[in-house]
């Protein structure tokens, strides 16, 4: 009946744009939100270079952006994908609300990484003469490395549920077809099918990211 | 001309709670291959202080000199190039966890835009000075907090310092590690003449290494001077009581000394209880049988509200009593352990 060669060629397609929709927004989203991360962490009052208006300044961003349930920044953000991407369904348009959602998300996650790093460790960097920049890239970031992968598994995750979420709006992906066949056209095993394969995509993810960041760990 | 001079220097904290005066109008002077030590208890602004001295923390007021140059004077760039001549150490190593030893000795070296090849020569050669180039490519968190500590001053040695600031180095470490780590730093000042400023709350580690001294207290200094002076004559009360402190370790020392003198005789260490305490019972033991005894080590304790003294005596060579005397003190309610050549209870 549902299982013809057509509709498992759909679920391929799906996997692949989910996959394409995931690596790419949380690509896009640490190209701004890593740097954002740092200067959250790095300009805070404990910070390297404690800068009161440009924390408050990221601190009110990425709270009105991440208090605006994704669903509706989709919709919200609908005339800046077209002008972005010349339309707003598909998975290449989905990729930009993804990404604005993913970087204040991500940013917060690195902002609380680097904040772990022994405040003892920055201090013997810069009685050694080191500056700002080379706390950032050969302190901080090295010595929250695992903490900031762990950050970006979890980022991952959450990317690839909002991913799915973008399906109701025609969003592409597993998650697109979930909505039309599960919800539209009462075909439940074809949701399942997609349910299942989002679950095991984010379990992979999950396990990748963690055995890497563990065996990157030199502290045990 | 001294190498490093604090000219009444003054350090303000604002908090929520008002203001904290860290330091009050300090005067130093630290001359050149100097051991300096800065004594004092926790919350006297020692560590503030020697943060001062690389300008870690800025002062409120007041100069740091160095080589007759204040600190202040710098551009930020310049403060930077300074800070590789004033090296520092620290109470919890502060090492990159994430790096190998070998890669946390080079690190300064990077920062002076050392070549990797040499970096790593030259990392591996002071690797060497403290010990430790067999654990050249093992990380921090599988060496013991000795080892750590060596690795730090292995990285602190690296820019060629003329200062070598230590914030209370030995204080995480236990008294045997502490000796040794000392004892490395000793080297270190004779060898390349480094002047080593020492911030530390235990006076054993002024007394086993250091010329001078400094005891601080509520951001003052409140005296200065020569150890073996100050120990003699300690003026300032805080002086007084870190050296009463201090006599714990020091009859440690003395127990070593007459063993050096008088090596015979057998060696027991007793311990009075509750009642015993009040009486002179040794007196008694020492006119009982017309035979002196040894004291060698002494000291009362308070446990749990119960004062508890314990002593280490000595009776003399080829002493016939002995046997009669142990009795005696058994009799008077004391406990008796045979204790071995070193003190130590066999």
């Amino acid at each position: 009946m549902e299982w013809t060669p057509e509709i498992i060629q759909m679920i391929w397609k799906g996997i692949g744009e989910t996959l394409y929709m995931t690596i790419l927004s949380t690509a896009l989203g640490y190209l701004f939100g890593l740097p954002m991360g740092v200067l959250l962490a790095v300009s805070d009052k404990e910070g390297l270079s404690p800068n009161p208006v440009l924390y408050k300044i990221l601190d009110v961003v990425a709270n009105i952006v991440r208090s605006i349930p994704f669903l509706i920044l989709l919709i919200l953000l609908i005339p800046f994908t077209r002008l972005l991407i010349g339309k707003s369904t598909g998975s290449t348009a989905t990729i930009v609300p993804l990404v604005v959602a993913a970087i204040p998300f991500i940013a917060r996650m690195v902002e609380s990484s680097i904040k772990e790093v022994d405040a003892g460790v920055v201090e013997a960097a810069k009685s050694m003469g080191a500056g700002n920049f080379r706390i950032i890239v050969k302190v901080l970031l090295v010595e929250a490395r695992t903490s900031l992968i762990t950050g970006c598994t979890i980022a991952i995750g959450t990317i690839l549920g909002y991913s799915a979420m973008a399906g109701t709006v025609g969003g592409g992906g597993l998650g697109d077809i979930a909505v039309r066949y599960g919800y539209y056209r009462w075909q439940t095993g074809i949701m399942i099918v997609t349910v299942i394969l989002l679950i095991v995509l984010v379990q992979i993810f999950q396990s990748v990211g963690m055995q890497v960041a563990s065996r990157l760990d030199k502290r045990k | 001309m001294p190498e490093i001079v604090i000219d009444n220097l003054s350090k303000v904290f604002s908090t929520k709670d008002g203001t904290v005066e860290a330091l009050k109008n300090v005067n130093i002077s630290i001359d050149k291959s100097d051991i300096y030590g800065i004594i004092g208890m926790s919350g006297a602004g020692k560590s503030t202080l020697v943060r001062c001295m690389n300008f870690l923390e800025q002062p409120t007021e007041g100069k740091v000199l160095i080589e007759g140059k204040s600190l202040g004077d710098y551009s930020k760039k310049e403060l930077q190039k300074q800070r590789e001549k004033i090296a520092m150490i620290f109470q919890h190593f502060n090492l990159l966890m994430q790096k190998t030893v070998l890669e946390n000795v080079c690190f300064p070296l990077y920062i002076q835009k050392m070549k990797k090849k040499e970096a790593r020569k030259k990392a591996l050669e002071l690797l060497e000075i403290v010990g430790l180039a067999d654990k050249k490519n093992a990380y921090p968190a599988q060496l013991s907090g000795g080892q750590k500590q060596r690795v730090a001053i292995a990285r602190a040695l690296a820019s060629d310092p003329k200062i070598l600031l230590c914030d209370e180095a030995t204080s995480a470490l236990d008294p045997q590690t502490t000796s040794s780590i000392l004892e490395l730093l000793k080297d270190i000042n004779g060898r390349f003449g480094i002047t080593i400023v020492i911030i530390t709350h235990q006076m054993s580690v002024v007394r086993e290494i250091c010329s001078h001294v400094a005891i601080m207290k509520e951001g003052e200094v409140v005296e200065t001077g020569l150890v073996s002076e100050v120990f003699s004559h300690p003026k300032s009360k805080v002086a007084k009581e870190l050296i009463l402190k201090d006599t714990d370790v020091q009859s440690d020392e003395k127990l070593l000394v007459t063993e050096d003198r008088i090596k015979h005789g057998e060696r027991i260490r007793i311990t009075f209880s509750e009642n015993s305490a009040f009486e002179p019972v040794i007196a008694n033991l020492v006119l009982t049988f017309a035979e002196p005894v040894n004291i060698l080590k002494a000291s009362t304790k308070n446990i749990g509200g119960v004062a508890k003294g314990d002593m280490i005596l000595e009776f003399k060579k080829d002493s016939t009593k002995k046997e009669e005397m142990k009795a005696y003190l058994k009799e008077h309610g004391i406990e008796i352990e045979e204790v071995a050549e070193n003190g130590v209870d066999t």
